[in-house]
């Protein structure tokens, strides 16, 4: 970033391109050359800000501006004032959804104070597909140290004294799983970054990749040399077509620079990657399942041992380790264990990159200290609940995790906890709920989920949580009983013991976890009928206010089954019978007449 | 059917398509171990992979036929059905279901007229889920081919599709 008096930062990442970022940053550069700027302003298409709802994101640098909501058309005017004239484009700057102020730079905002960046360095910084970028900010100078000054061993136990724990899912410790993939000895070993990211409602992985894809090839490099492996294999998504395609580029300029291939630095080591696609398989994020898959069969998981260290990719010692891993892995080299070690809780060090999503203000990526509470991620960075609603629960660890409530709102948070309190860490995704979503509902979607996933080979999980769907489907419907609910619980426990794989073995946990802190909700259902959230059609029932009602007739023409009588300007009735609770009345009364009860 | 059969694979350029695909598999040595790649090539030519794509592919690797569709049909990436013109894919992520996914699923369902995974029967569209496609920020989202749309609310639909 030298050379240039000013930087022009457009995101280029998933949500920002769909926002027509790549247009933007052409403009903008456009609009420069006119001017005969280009050689003083730089135009630099990043990867994600995090801040995606908000997008597309135009970051100014030096001096931070943070411009959200971007159009093409908007370019020439942030060229003329902002560029030419040094003044800001003040109708683009964000507005603090509190006091509905607008904030002048990235620096002062809620969403930016609390976080701390160490796996998301890069992203939204350099430009992903220029390896010059990453090497001005030390990239692939962890990697030389490590060829050049340290052992094998001492790299191991660097990576074993920094604390990181597994960002998969897991948590196992990254610097034991390499002492024991070291300690096996074979003619050829594998490195593998597994970069499925299967959970429904998380994008970390994704976002290291398309943001900054070399720190994730330089640490795969590391990893190599500290087990004695020359070859590297990412296990990625085909859904995430950028991010391939910045991987690729990457791979190649690597090659060209030598930092990947024959001889590294000098040194005799070798080492080089591939890419394996998946193919749409939630369980091949599992190592096992992953690793049959990369073979070319099903991705059905096998029982462990051995492990993949043990034998894994083509019958050989496999290390496997997710892609926020490895993102912490150069930084963690080149600033010391002990500078990491520092960071975060006693037994969880460092950060975690969690997906924001749901009924909050500010949804996005953002990456925190480990023992940071809830409290502060949600109201603090998050910016609180949308529309002013009320705080109900927050589901952490997707698919294998559980459903937490406003009593834990002060839990630091780490493994360890969240674990205690009947969730899990998983690979990072964050849903916020308020009041309009429904308990039992969510613990249904993700069993839907898990059954639709499921790989069928062990009966636990195949036909258990088939069960476990059917009987909350039940309840949904109105027709469940308390016997019920001991059923649920019961299952769910044999399933727990029995399942094969992780993913049976974790995967009654939403159920379990809503029944623990949402139990009136479950008796509500069975007992009184009744969804407090709306969301159980089976369980509602449309009415009309007669005090509100005009009469002015507009529910009765757009509902479908004619299920509303009543004479113009007289109060309208519904149907019971009839409705099929379709929603449409409701919408269109402009009355507020109608409710859901 | 029979009119995107005709329209897209007449039998001529159905064994250009072939050829293409035989090549595919020589380019990865036929090795059983790059079956997932060769199939995601071959869809990516042929569209998707109906029984005897798949029968192709397994006499050219020299594989079984079963071993061959074992693996396509593991995989939901992986179609045995002719595929619309354009592919709706609406996200039912926790996010995007979270803020009302399910109510696009349904309002497409509707206007199309089809259940998920089926096509129009004009052979236009192919509706389908997904489980996040990387826009939980932009919640309900959905993609229609390699075009992301994001907010949307039921009350959209009709105008997005009418750009198709
Ligand atoms: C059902 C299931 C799905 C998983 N999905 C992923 C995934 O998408 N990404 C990932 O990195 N790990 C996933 N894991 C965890 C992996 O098995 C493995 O522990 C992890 O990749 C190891 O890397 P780490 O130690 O760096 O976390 C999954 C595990 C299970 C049981
Ligand atoms: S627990 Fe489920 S996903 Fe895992 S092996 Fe058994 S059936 Fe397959
Ligand atoms: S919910 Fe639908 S079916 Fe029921 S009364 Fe309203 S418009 Fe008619
Ligand atoms: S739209 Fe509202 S106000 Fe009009 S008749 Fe229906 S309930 Fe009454
Ligand atoms: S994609 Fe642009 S901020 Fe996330
Ligand atoms: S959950 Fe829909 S884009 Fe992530």
């Amino acid at each position: 970033m030298a050379k240039f008096k000013m930087h022009l930062l457009i995101c280029g990442g998933t949500g920002c391109n769909a926002s027509q970022s790549q247009e933007i940053a052409q403009n903008l550069k456009n609009g420069l050359k006119d001017k005969g700027l280009e050689n003083e302003v730089q135009v630099i298409l990043t990867g994600c800000f995090g801040f995606c709802e908000k997008g597309p994101i135009v970051k100014v640098m030096p001096d931070n501006t943070f411009y959200t909501e971007v159009k093409p058309e908007d370019a020439r005017e942030i060229i003329e004032e902002h560029v030419v004239k040094g003044r800001k484009v003040t109708r683009l700057l964000y507005v603090d959804p509190e006091n509905k102020q607008q904030v002048a730079d990235s620096k002062h905002m809620g969403f930016y104070k609390k976080q701390l960046r160490i796996a998301l360095r890069n992203c939204g910084f350099i430009d992903p597909e220029n390896i010059e970028e990453y090497i001005s900010e030390d990239g692939y100078s962890a990697l030389a140290k490590c060829l050049g000054e340290m052992k094998p061993e001492e790299v191991v136990k660097e990576i074993k004294l920094s604390g990181l724990r597994g960002r998969g899912g897991g948590g196992f410790p990254t610097g034991l799983k390499w002492e024991i993939a070291a300690g096996n000895h074979a003619d050829q070993k594998y490195v593998v970054c597994n970069a499925d990211e299967g959970d429904p409602g998380a994008f970390m992985d994704r976002s290291i990749l398309e943001g900054d894809p070399h720190s994730v090839i330089e640490a795969m490099a590391i990893n190599g040399y500290a087990i004695g492996a020359t070859k590297g294999l990412v296990y990625i998504r085909a859904e995430y077509p950028l991010a391939i395609k910045r991987l690729l580029t990457a791979l190649e300029q690597a090659r060209t620079f030598g930092l990947l291939g024959k001889d590294i630095f000098g040194s005799g080591f070798d080492f080089d990657i591939e890419l394996r696609y998946g193919a749409g398989a939630f369980v091949c994020g599992e190592e096992t399942a992953l690793i049959h898959s990369m073979e070319g069969m099903r991705g059905e998981p096998t029982f462990k041992p051995p492990f993949p260290a043990q034998e894994g990719y083509n019958k050989k010692p496999t290390n496997v380790n997710n892609v926020e891993t490895y993102a912490n892995i150069p930084i963690i080299i080149n600033k010391g264990a002990e500078w990491f070690n520092k960071i975060g809780t006693e037994k969880s060090k460092g950060t975690k990159v969690f997906a924001l999503a749901g009924q909050i203000n500010n949804v996005g990526l953002i990456e925190v200290p480990m023992g940071i509470t809830l409290r502060e991620i949600i109201y603090e960075i998050g910016g609180g609940i949308k529309d002013g609603r009320q705080f109900k629960a927050v589901q952490t660890g997707g698919p294998s995790g559980g459903c937490l409530t406003s009593a834990h709102l002060d839990t630091p948070i780490d493994y360890d906890n969240l674990i205690a309190v009947g969730s899990m860490m998983g690979s990072g995704g964050m849903v916020v709920m308020d009041e309009t979503s429904c308990m039992v509902a969510i613990a249904k979607f993700y069993l839907e989920f898990t059954v639709e996933e499921s790989c069928g080979k062990c009966s636990p999980c195949r036909i258990g949580n088939k069960r476990l769907y059917e009987i909350l489907e039940k309840i949904t419907k109105g027709n469940g009983t308390m016997e019920d609910l001991d059923n649920l619980a019961n299952l769910s426990r044999v399933i727990k013991d029995t399942a094969l794989c992780g993913l049976g073995q974790t995967s009654p946990n939403p159920v379990l976890s809503t029944i623990e802190n949402f139990y009136d909700e479950y008796v509500e259902h069975i007992k009184d009928k009744k969804c407090r959230a709306g969301v159980c059609k089976s369980l509602m029932q449309y009415v009309v206010d007669p005090v509100a009602c005009v009469g002015c007739t507009a529910c009765a023409r757009n509902c479908p089954v004619n299920a509303i009588q009543g004479e113009k300007k007289m109060p309208h009735v519904i149907s019971t019978e009839l409705c099929i609770k379709c929603g449409a009345c409701i919408e269109k009364c402009k009355f507020g007449a109608i409710s859901i009860q | 059917m029979n009119e995107i059969q005709s329209s897209n694979c007449c039998s001529d350029c159905g064994n250009d398509q072939l050829e293409q695909i035989a090549n595919v598999i020589d380019l990865y040595q036929a090795k059983p171990s790059n079956l997932i790649q060769i199939l995601h090539a071959s869809q990516q030519i042929y569209g998707y992979l109906p029984l005897d794509v798949q029968e192709f592919i397994a006499q050219k690797m020299n594989i079984s036929v079963s071993e061959v569709s074992g693996v396509v049909t593991f995989y939901s990436f992986f179609s045995t059905k002719p595929r619309g013109e354009h592919t709706i894919l609406v996200c039912m992520g926790t996010a995007c279901y979270v803020r009302g996914g399910k109510k696009l699923v349904e309002g497409l369902q509707k206007i199309l007229g089809i259940n998920l995974g089926e096509t129009t029967q004009d052979g236009k569209f192919t509706l389908e889920i997904a489980r996040c496609i990387g826009a939980c920020g932009l919640a309900p989202a959905m993609m229609i081919d390699k075009v992301v749309y994001k907010s949307v609310n039921p009350n959209k639909l009709e105008s997005i599709l009418s750009k198709y």
